[in-house]
């Protein structure tokens, strides 16, 4: 197989500026979109998220012109999520230069988004984001849907809801881990591989990155085509060219940056 | 590079137009968003980019008029790129699409890649080349290319100058004398797509 798994870089933001928290609290500074985003696509990022987490109407416009600022960096894909309720939100982020956009708890809310979404840009550009949080460690394992930035439980079953995403026309699953998102005890194997070897789309495993390791673990172990982090990017704790030296290096096919 | 004319893009809404554009201007590149068949007569290039559904494309061109001018453009023998479903238009007929005739610049029709593996082909991969191009001067089987698809054309074709593999083999970059087209998007293809975008502006000037 040559299809490369890919690195993506995701920047959560306040509307304008990218932050850093674990589940919301403690927010801080952490940079310049723009800024972020072109030393990434210069390090051999292959493709970059950019949410909008706080979300608000007011500060839509300055979403707006986060996503054309940081789409005037790059070469490579960006999605682009965080507020999407309609089709007119995901046309407006689309003509502002993303060419994916995510979708999380409306999707939960109203599935029929999913098919609206996909009708309208195609299966290609709709990223529905999951975040799943382990229910009981009995024999076979289950997640709950959480949404609502993890606070409220969806009484969805993870594996379920990704099936039924794709039947509505998602292109790709972005799953997070509530479990590991900010631990840096590396991404949940268990998780990304129960869905991603359910669903025929593919899965960006989220939540938990710091080492090398745990990208060569997802990537294997966890089948997982594409892995998301954060603030290791962002602090400059991995950089993304090295990481994918050493997955090169564990005969995990990737895109080696020039 | 001097150019007179500027190159056109056709813009029938599209996701990619912008992109298409901005990697163009990066090269030095002058290009205008083309929306009505007049606007075609004196292009010196045009380049047809798509993502979505085949329908919105092919729906598109014949709302708009532009599949006569496109043709006589392509007759007249100015350089043409299709991108992605750009690509694809010009064969017959889709599976995506069965009742949506396509510009049948060249015989046969697009297909879905086998549902043997994760579909939509997403991310990046990479060509096996299967003959000379210029489109793809300075590149190589080392170079990845962006893809974003579930349909593809047949490799078989003697169009095809390189083909690309998941689940099957399939065209990946066709060159028949002034067409030339890529199921990949050389716009967000990183440093080898604006290669390849270079070489394209360098047939056009």
């Amino acid at each position: 197989m040559s299809l490369a798994r890919r690195i993506i870089p995701c920047l959560d933001t306040d509307g304008s500026r990218v932050v850093k928290g674990v589940n919301f609290v403690g927010l801080r500074d952490a940079g310049d979109p723009a800024a972020l985003a072109s030393r990434y696509n210069a390090e051999g990022a292959d493709e970059l998220v950019v949410l909008d987490i706080a979300a608000s109407r007011d500060r839509r416009p300055t979403f707006l012109e986060t996503i054309r600022r940081v789409a005037a960096e790059l070469a490579i894909p960006l999605t682009a999520g965080g507020g999407i309720r309609s089709l007119d939100d995901a046309r407006s982020v689309i003509r502002a230069g993303a060419d994916k956009i995510t979708i999380n708890t409306a999707a939960v809310e109203r599935p029929e988004l999913i098919r609206e979404l996909s009708g309208e840009f195609g299966a290609q550009a709709v990223v529905v984001a999951i975040d799943a949080k382990l229910e009981s460690e009995s024999a076979t394992p289950r997640w709950d849907v959480r949404i609502r930035g993890g606070r409220e439980s969806a009484h969805l079953d993870a594996l379920a809801w990704a099936q039924r995403a794709v039947e509505l026309g998602a292109g790709e699953i972005l799953l997070t881990s509530m479990d590991r998102d900010g631990t840096q005890s590396g991404f949940d194997v268990a998780l990304t591989h129960a869905i991603s070897t359910s669903v025929t789309v593919p899965v960006i495993a989220s939540g938990g990155a710091k080492s090398p390791q745990h990208f060569a673990e997802i990537f294997s172990a966890g089948a997982a085509d594409a892995a998301l982090a954060a603030s290791i990017f962002h602090d400059n704790v991995q950089s993304i060219r090295a990481l994918k030296q050493f997955l090169a290096s564990q005969s995990i096919e990737v895109r080696l940056p020039c | 590079m001097t150019s007179a004319a500027p190159i056109a893009l056709i813009d029938y809404g599209a996701g990619n137009v912008p992109s298409v554009e901005r990697a163009l201007q990066k090269l030095g590149a002058t290009c205008k968003r083309v929306t009505r068949p007049s606007e075609l007569a004196d292009a010196r290039a045009v380049i047809l980019p798509g993502v979505g559904h085949y329908a919105a494309i092919i729906r598109a061109l014949d709302e708009n008029h532009l599949r006569g001018a496109l043709l006589d453009a392509i007759t007249r023998g100015i350089p043409f790129l299709g991108i992605c479903l750009g690509l694809q238009a010009l064969y017959s007929a889709s599976e995506e699409a069965a009742t949506f005739a396509g510009l049948s610049l060249f015989p046969g029709s697009v297909h879905s890649l086998p549902a043997s593996v994760k579909l939509p082909h997403m991310g990046w991969n990479r060509l096996r080349i299967q003959r000379n191009s210029q489109l793809l001067a300075g590149l190589g089987e080392s170079d990845y290319f962006y893809f974003a698809h579930t349909y593809a054309a047949s490799s078989a074709s003697e169009e095809v100058v390189a083909t690309c593999e998941h689940g099957a083999t399939f065209s990946a970059v066709l060159e028949h004398n002034n067409i030339f087209a890529t199921q990949f998007h050389p716009e967000k293809s990183g440093a080898a797509g604006a290669r390849l975008l270079h070489n394209f502006v360098s047939l056009a000037a």
